[in-house]
């Protein structure tokens, strides 16, 4: 870029989503083993060692990592109590699935050197479409017909209704997008972010402004990275809600 | 600070300068399958910015990435479904179940223990009336002796009293006897000491009456 | 020839600016609803346990035009 140059600072702060095959530098076909199957892996690894490993022990006194466990499974299961009623609690497994692994990835991706699968929006786009679909599948077989109801907005005037039904409608059709944009979006943003602070501290007089700003960030991030998954399982158990009880 | 920039300006070019050939390979990699068309006419700047571009953007790699998270994904819920989610199900449900009965013992615990204290109250209520009622005996007993012993001590002091008055009476009587022979005597001997022939029957008669108004 | 790509680099970098503009409307939009949050929780505080998850739904929906809005500059600097 043309600032390089003139100031001697390199950034590059899209370097570290590139997807590289894991061994030699041969194209990325879809079955190649790359540094997004590595942190998918890691990921998986590491739902396996919290909730397989660490309830192990089966304590009716938990120990601190099986109270972690639990606390999760509280949580989310509560969430989907709450928000999609107990009729939602049938599909507990699949949202806990996506929690936990969005979850992990998100935390695994804040490593350094590190990879952040999360950021890309291959994969929160199919994490969004795999909801999107689920959702609306499940609300036709539930509520057949009835389901378009949700587009019918019956409390407004009849007049008003046929441009309320184009809204929704665009608005529902909106709702992957926005879903998987905004955990991509958020994640991106903040590993890019990290990165022009980090490219800020080759230069002597700024770094330790630089190093503060990104201990900051990075604090901030942690906490971006749990609210992102929080959000994005909230969001599902929502259009949950939606699909099992459509009318408006 | 601008000399600053300046002195590390060498060593960041030296930086770039490695980094151009390996962004250069990773163009050719990428360009192999890659669909963005570069519109520049800065050649190297736009090669080196292309080839980084955005990697979300960058379609070769979908394939790849969409295949091993739904590998992934088909994992992890796998884990969570069979071996994971049951177990914390079952956990969280023995514990709640233990705790319910941990309640319900406690509670009867509770109860046993107000049982045991009005079992306790009632006890002690009986002894304390028990108590009472030896007292009350005790009493009663206590005051029939006092009032036999209090009885018992009046008459042995009326008893003594009439003893007392009776003498008392004997001897006044004896005294008013012989006060009255003295008085006879005396007064029969002036009578016959004044050459007077003592009459027993007048003496006797003043005799009595002045010893009536002296008694009286 | 050469101005023309010299002109097409300047809009770049100034839509990238402009572009970053709508995260502050994102900015004004989170801060309203966790302002809006903080005052009704103060209200009537034993209702506010309940509705966190309505603060976080409506955060996400508030911040996804923000990040809109910068992946619309990013686009601009790096895929454009």
């Amino acid at each position: 870029m043309a600032t390089e140059e003139s100031t001697g600072l390199v950034f590059h702060p899209m370097d570290q989503f590139i997807v590289r095959p894991l061994f030699g530098d041969g194209p990325v076909h879809w079955y190649t083993p790359s540094n997004v199957t590595l942190w998918l892996a890691l990921a998986v690894l590491a739902v396996w060692l919290l909730f397989v490993v660490g309830t192990s022990g089966r304590a009716l006194i938990p120990s601190r990592i099986q109270s972690m466990a639990e606390l999760t499974y509280g949580m989310v299961h509560k969430m989907i109590e709450d928000v999609s009623g107990k009729e939602g609690l049938r599909y507990f497994p699949y949202v806990f699935t996506l929690f936990c692994f969005i979850l992990f990835a998100n935390m695994l991706g804040l490593l350094p050197k590190s990879f952040t699968t999360t950021s890309h929006i291959a994969v929160t786009g199919v994490l969004a479409l795999l909801v999107f679909l689920g959702v609306t599948i499940l609300g036709f077989v539930r509520n057949g017909a009835h389901f378009l109801g949700l587009f019918w907005v019956s409390s407004a005037p009849l007049a008003l209704r046929p441009v309320l039904a184009v809204i929704e409608v665009i608005s529902y059709f909106v709702r992957p997008v926005s879903h998987s944009i905004r955990l991509a979006g958020n994640l991106l943003a903040g590993h890019a972010v990290i990165k022009v602070f980090a490219a800020f501290a080759a230069i002597t007089v700024i770094a330790p402004i630089s190093i503060l700003a990104i201990v900051g960030m990075f604090a901030f991030e942690i906490m971006v990275a749990v609210i992102q998954a929080y959000v994005f399982t909230i969001l599902t158990c929502v259009y949950l809600k939606d699909a099992l009880h459509p009318a408006h | 600070m601008f000399s600053l920039l300046q002195q590390t300006a060498p060593a960041a070019v030296d930086q770039t300068i490695i980094m151009v050939p390996a962004d250069q390979t990773a163009e050719v990699v990428v360009a192999e399958t890659e669909t963005i068309v570069v519109t520049g006419t800065d050649a190297a700047a736009d090669a080196a910015a292309s080839a980084v571009g955005m990697p979300q953007l960058d379609f070769a790699t979908f394939g790849n990435q969409i295949f091993w998270l739904v590998v992934a994904l088909a994992a992890i819920y796998l884990i969570l479904s069979r071996v994971a989610l049951p177990r914390i199900g079952r956990i969280l449900g023995d514990r709640q179940g233990l705790m319910t009965a941990d309640l319900a013992a406690a509670e009867d615990f509770k109860r046993k223990a107000r049982e045991a204290e009005a079992a306790y109250d009632r006890a002690l209520a009986e002894a304390r009336a028990e108590a009472g009622k030896i007292v009350a005996a005790n009493k009663a007993e206590i005051d029939a002796e006092l009032k036999a012993a209090i009885a018992h001590a009046d008459a042995e002091i009326a008893a003594r009293t009439a003893e007392s008055e009776r003498r008392i009476g004997e001897i006044r009587e004896s005294a008013a006897t012989d006060a009255r022979n003295v008085a006879r005597e005396v007064a029969a001997e002036l009578v016959s000491t004044f050459g007077g022939k003592p009459d027993s029957g007048a003496i006797d008669a003043a005799v009595d009456s002045r010893i009536k108004g002296a008694v009286q | 020839m050469e101005n023309v790509a010299t002109y097409a680099e300047l809009g770049k970098y100034l839509g990238a600016g402009l572009a970053c503009i709508g995260m502050a409307g994102a900015a004004i939009g989170v801060g309203n609803v966790a302002g809006n949050y903080l005052s009704g929780a103060l209200r009537n505080p034993s209702a506010a346990a309940s509705q966190t998850a309505m603060l976080f739904i409506g955060m996400a929906f508030a911040e996804a035009l923000g990040i809109f809005s910068f992946l619309v500059a990013l686009l601009l600097l790096f895929a454009a």
